[in-house]
């Protein structure tokens, strides 16, 4: 599965994008949240603000925690958008 | 009836409303009201060198592509176009075109309104300012308004 990353948790994950093999234990987008926490120290900053990380699967906006990753090949994630 | 002129585009080049409505206007001659909005970069009281525009390329395009068709089909519009840039953005710079055609008045407004609130919230752009002073770039914040302003859709 498929990571891409954008804006500032983009520069502080460091990374624009990666690939991950998903534990069986990993099943939802809160799940797969969880497990990024526990990376290291890039990705627990993340978490200080879990509100202000958004969520698109297969580049459609997933606004529930409880989504299945089933499926599922692309996972972005973002900071509250700022187009327009 | 010809179907609705749909123009959505994503990129970093310029745009000229004027050629933008001329083409929209060409096979639809019951159009009576065209309204345009134009988004443009601010100086800040002269401290901003650039915005620097990050997009998520596949989805930006999708994401407009829907909110665009949920338009033409509440408003019935006649035409729609969409152009937003990315990139690096100076002062005084166009950033984005929401052009809304129909045959009154009431819906062109309403449309170009709704797609510009979209916009805002919904599709995947992040900026980053980048200061005069060579300060290190800030990435502009979210607002709420703009997040009320989708309220007055439902």
């Amino acid at each position: 599965m498929k990571l891409v990353y954008f804006a500032w948790i983009r520069e502080r994950v460091g990374l624009d994008e990666e690939e991950i093999n998903l534990a069986a234990d990993v099943k939802t987008v809160g799940d797969l949240l969880d497990w990024l926490k526990t990376r290291g120290e890039e990705f627990e900053a993340l978490f200080d603000q879990p509100e202000l990380i958004r969520v698109a699967l297969d580049r459609v906006h997933s606004d529930d925690r409880g989504a299945t990753l089933s499926g599922v090949r692309e996972v972005a994630l973002f900071p509250p958008m700022t187009g327009g | 009836m010809p179907s609705p002129y749909i123009k959505i585009e994503v990129r970093r080049d310029n745009f000229v409303i004027d050629e933008e409505v001329a083409a929209l206007l060409q096979d639809h001659k019951d159009i009576g009201a065209v309204t345009s909005f134009t988004g443009i970069c601010r100086a800040e009281d002269d401290r901003l060198d650039a915005l620097e525009i990050e997009h998520y390329p596949a989805m930006a395009q999708s994401e407009i592509e829907r909110y665009t068709k949920i338009a033409i089909d509440r408003w019935d519009l006649d035409g729609a176009v969409v152009i937003h840039r990315y990139g690096k953005i100076a002062p005084g710079e166009q950033i984005v075109l929401v052009v809304a055609a129909s045959r009154h008045r009431q819906a062109s407004f309403d449309g170009a309104n709704f797609i510009m609130d979209f916009l805002k919230t919904r599709a995947p752009f992040w900026k980053k300012e980048h200061l005069r002073d060579g300060g290190s770039g800030e990435w502009v914040s979210a607002k709420d308004d703009d997040d009320d302003a989708l309220k007055k859709w439902d």
